[in-house]
């Protein structure tokens, strides 16, 4: 029943692709049924889902389909549940988005159809990657999925900006690509493809498959220093597209890494080690990039760096916990790490949706252009609010169930491990989480506080409006889901124990998960106690509050100047004045930068301050490998000649060659 | 019952912690001082009073103040009982405590940047600086608590050290309130992060982020202040307290000796040095994540 539904729902996007694909000009057509199918696809995958999550995993078997050692098979276990359930709920709600959003793309005489075939292809990928089970099948959906989003970034094709990053885009992924290709190849030299039976060859390779594993996953969760594509690609997608990339698509490398590295055998401490290094390295470098961005979608991006930092992170305490025979430090990091992938995937796509909001409102996602949004476009901007509140962790929403579950895996760590075993790398994640969590807040506070308060910095947000009913449900519905599993955040920790159970397990260190989870339920459960206290008590001072103020005088006058007689907008605190104290302080690693032109002379007439920060990784390590590479392999461009007969001749040699080797 | 108490007079007493501030450096400078209740009359006035507000202003400007009093109140219930009370709160509760202070300042901020004043938006920037170099100072202070005392909650933590604890992790308990001092200072903007005497340039972090509230609001927010003061210190004053050991009354006996004389000693930081340049306090703050550091080195070097 459970993998019946799930095909129905696959062959649903097969559908919703297909269909607008082969009706192009008929954009109308598209418009409706392009979110329909999409929304009826994932309603059925998620009723799969909930399925397997209430009556246990499913596997079809394998169906062979002719292609060498491929098959049709799919299943269903906690862990692809996990990661399907934020596909199937986001890609819906985006879809919905797309409704309104992508309303003024199609006066301009945009055509639909191609969008929403790519849209349903999108879906469709993510949820054949999540339950695909056979690498051939896995690789399918993995590049159905990269080559959607890749049409999807460059929908705006008509930008050169945009072109460009698609192209970094689909390079990044495809170096991932070829990581995870060498991978299964090692896992499927055994001769099958299928999971069941994967396999290393030998326990030395190990090392080289976990390596292959980060560099082909990690590119496209975007881990430092593999994340250089999600500054490019985020900001250039349309706003839904890129709720949906930064919200889910990342999380799919997460998946892969953590599906493949199950068929290597028991870690070694090193593994964890390496993901909690890098899971560190991108959280602080991902913040603060973050931080120095005055672009809203870009800065998203880094964000987004930042938050599979703790997700990696989190693995790395798991990892390092079987590694040290920690038990609650290993079902504690996996936790953590498993909450934030759900949590994350709400509130970063509500962000990114109210970014898109924003821009279809007033025209410019540039901060310093903004401000003032709150009073204009309410719903819009605490929707934003509340994302940005989830986003830094902080209670009652739902970003703070994650972190302090990562925060208990860390100082379980130090209170239980033997020496300085887990105690180094337990007061390691928490400097590093507790450094992230302060910067998340500036960098936060900065996008809400620039964007939606204060006064209007320029005509267009000044004259912005409260965006279509179709952009606001969604922000609703994911502000909710943000309060609920904020609150319910005990609730969480039972959805994700069997998948935590699932991979001690498959790592060969099983864990009495029954007993940690409830640890970490009843911890979560004093802290929900803890936010409807304080929300409780907060209702009632406000309203002890007004009662005060209903008998005086309340007046309204402009915001003190300090004296100044004329005020002007301009003059407001902005985003890179905000940021400077911390992009300062972190300048050398940062490379902030900064445009000076100065008033000079008597009667000065121009003047002005602009601050840039490139990423440093882009502009020191893959600019130049490129150039370098660009110069080396120049010479092969003799076999780039356009001939076609000669090109055909090629293929024939390459043939004769491949059956001289087979029958030979 | 002995942790009520101690809460209840947590919330009399935290604007007498900063009389006692004010007189320490009256005596200094050979004056005589502020009376010491003079922060209640203060309070009472501000209660009394309409409020003007800014029209530029949304319904953060107005909800900020009393959420950033009760995340302070529900700190001072966490923390006040625990030196008392072994069973008080949950694992992690420091955790949630901190993740609260951080949701009353992700509020402030805002409500200083809806005003659109430049100067509110200074402070503002300043507050989160602060916020992000001192969290790790305090975090890894209690990283070395839960390795020392074995505890996961405050009032396990503070059950957890005795005498015997004091004695072979000493140094490192000592550097943990070094650096929870340190912070203190910080997240209360007291000399030498930020002048609490003026409201303009010299105080460029706390007082003016709140330069546009007035009246009742003002009111919450100046107690508010003086109870996080109260917070921070007790969590220093209670550290110090477990090296005594004894019962309950006893340490309700000892702990307003305590708050004093942390209250003495913030004067007289205040009163002997001066403020530090904006661009130096960063420093002072990655020095308290140092020592912090540090102490979790001795931690696990003398408890294996």
């Amino acid at each position: 029943m459970t993998i019946t539904l799930l095909f129905i729902s696959l062959c649903t996007f097969l559908a919703g692709g297909l269909v607008p694909a082969f009706l192009r000009g008929n954009s109308r057509f598209s418009r409706v049924f392009g979110p329909v199918a999409n929304v009826a696809g994932c309603a059925v995958g998620l009723l799969g889902v909930v399925l397997s999550m209430l009556y246990g995993p499913a596997e079809s078997g394998s169906i062979h389909w002719g292609a060498p050692s491929g098959s049709m098979a799919v299943g269903i276990d906690p862990l692809s549940a996990l990661f399907a359930l934020p596909v199937l709920v986001i890609s819906a709600l985006c879809a919905l988005h797309g409704c309104g959003y992508m309303k003024p793309y199609a006066a301009k005489g945009k055509d639909m159809s191609r969008f929403w075939a790519f849209y349903n292809f999108l879906t469709g990928g993510m949820l054949l990657v999540t339950v695909a089970r056979n690498a051939l099948l896995f690789l399918l959906g993995w590049e159905v999925m990269a080559l959607a989003s890749f049409f999807l970034v460059l929908f705006d094709a008509g930008r050169e900006p945009v072109r460009r990053a698609a192209w970094i885009y689909l390079v990044a992924t495809h170096l991932g690509t070829a990581c995870i290709l060498l991978l299964f190849s090692m896992l499927g030299s055994g001769g099958s493809l299928d999971f069941t039976g994967l396999s290393l060859p030998d326990r030395s390779w190990a090392g080289a498959a976990f390596v292959l594993a980060l560099v082909g996953f990690g590119t496209k969760a975007g881990f430092v220093p593999f994340h250089v594509w999600l500054p490019e690609a985020h900001p250039s997608a349309p706003s839904n597209v890129s709720a949906v990339m930064s919200g889910v698509m990342i999380k799919t490398g997460i998946y892969g890494l953590l599906r493949f590295i199950l068929f290597m055998g028991p870690p070694p401490a090193w593994w964890g080690w390496t993901l909690l290094g890098v899971g560190l390295l991108s959280g602080v470098a991902g913040v603060l990039m973050a931080l120095s961005q005055h672009e809203l979608k870009r800065m998203l991006a880094y964000s987004s760096v930042e938050n599979i930092g703790i997700i990696g992170m989190g693995l790395g305490l798991g990892l390092l916990g079987i590694s040290y025979g920690i038990p609650a430090m290993a079902f504690l990091g996996f936790a953590g790490a498993f909450l934030h992938v759900l949590n994350h995937s709400v509130f970063k796509s509500l962000l990114f949706l109210a970014a898109g909001a924003i821009q279809n409102a007033t025209g410019t996602r540039e901060l310093d252009q903004l401000g003032g949004l709150l009073k204009r476009m309410p719903v819009t901007g605490a929707a934003f609010l509340a994302g940005s509140v989830a986003i830094c962790g902080l209670p009652p929403l739902n970003g703070f169930v994650g972190e302090l579950t990562a925060y208990l895996a860390a100082f379980t760590g130090i209170q239980n491990g033997a020496g300085t075993q887990g105690a180094l790398p337990g007061i390691i994640a928490i400097g590093g989480l507790a450094l992230m969590g302060g910067l998340a807040l500036a960098c936060f506070t900065k996008a809400f506080g620039i964007a939606f308060l204060g006064e209007p910095r320029s005509p267009g947000a000044g004259s912005a409006r409260e965006s279509h009913f179709s952009m606001r449900f969604p922000l609703v519905a994911l502000s909710l889901l943000c309060l609920l599993m904020g609150l319910g955040g005990w609730l969480l920790v039972g959805l994700v124990e069997p998948v935590v159970g699932m991979l001690t397990t498959g790592f060969g260190f099983p864990v009495a998960t029954g007993v940690h989870a409830s640890h970490a339920e009843s911890t979560l459960r004093y802290a929900s106690i803890g936010s409807v206290s304080v929300i409780a008590a907060v209702l009632l001072l406000l309203f002890v509050r007004s009662r005060l103020l209903a008998r005086r005088s309340v007046t309204t006058a402009p915001t003190w100047g300090c004296g100044y007689g004329s005020p002007e907008p301009s003059m407001q605190y902005t985003a890179s004045s905000f940021a400077d104290p911390l992009t300062g302080l972190f300048g050398p690693a940062l490379g902030t930068g900064r445009n000076l032109a100065s008033p000079g002379g008597l009667f000065p007439d121009r003047a002005g301050f602009s601050s840039d920060t490139p990423d440093a990784c882009t502009d020191r390590f893959y600019i130049p490998l490129f150039t370098g590479m660009e110069r080396l392999f120049k010479r092969l461009r003799v076999i780039q000649h356009g001939r076609i007969n000669l090109y055909v001749l090629s293929i024939v040699v390459a043939l004769a060659a491949l059956l001289a080797w087979k029958l030979g | 019952m002995p942790g009520l108490i101690l809460f209840l007079s947590g919330l009399l007493l935290a604007p007498l912690l900063l009389g006692v501030t004010v007189r320490t450096k009256a005596a200094f400078a050979g004056r005589r001082g502020a009376p010491l209740f003079q922060q209640y009359h203060d309070l009472v006035k501000l209660l009394r009073r309409g409020q003007v507000m800014s029209g530029t202003t949304t319904f953060l400007f107005r909800v900020a103040p009393s959420l950033a009093l009760v995340v302070t109140v529900s700190a001072a219930a966490l923390v006040a009982p625990s030196i008392v009370s072994p069973g008080w709160g949950f694992p992690g509760d420091f955790v949630f405590l901190l993740c609260l202070l951080g949701l009353a300042r992700f509020f402030t901020v805002s409500s200083a940047l809806d005003t659109g004043s430049s100067f509110e938006g200074m402070g503002a920037s300043r507050e989160v600086l602060y916020s992000a170099l001192s969290e790790p100072a305090l975090l890894i202070g209690f990283g070395v608590l839960v390795r020392v005392s074995g505890e996961m909650s405050l009032g396990g933590m503070y059950g957890g050290l005795g005498s015997g604890e004091w004695l072979s992790a000493g140094t490192a308990l000592c550097l943990v309130a070094v650096s929870f001092f340190i912070v203190l200072l910080a997240e209360n903007s007291r000399i030498p992060f930020d002048d609490p005497n003026t409201h303009l340039e010299l105080t460029m972090v706390h007082e003016v982020m709140v330069l546009d509230n007035s009246g009742p609001d003002f009111a919450l927010i100046t107690y508010g202040a003086a109870l996080k003061l109260w917070v921070f210190a007790s969590l220093i004053v209670n550290l110090f307290l477990t090296a005594l050991g004894g019962s309950s009354f006893q340490y309700i006996a000892w702990f307003p000796a305590g708050m004093l004389l942390v209250g003495v000693l913030v004067g007289t930081v205040e009163s002997v040095m001066a403020r530090l340049s904006l661009l130096k306090t960063p420093h002072l703050l990655a020095g308290a994540g140092a020592i912090s550091v540090l102490a979790f080195i001795l931690s696990t070097r003398f408890l294996q």
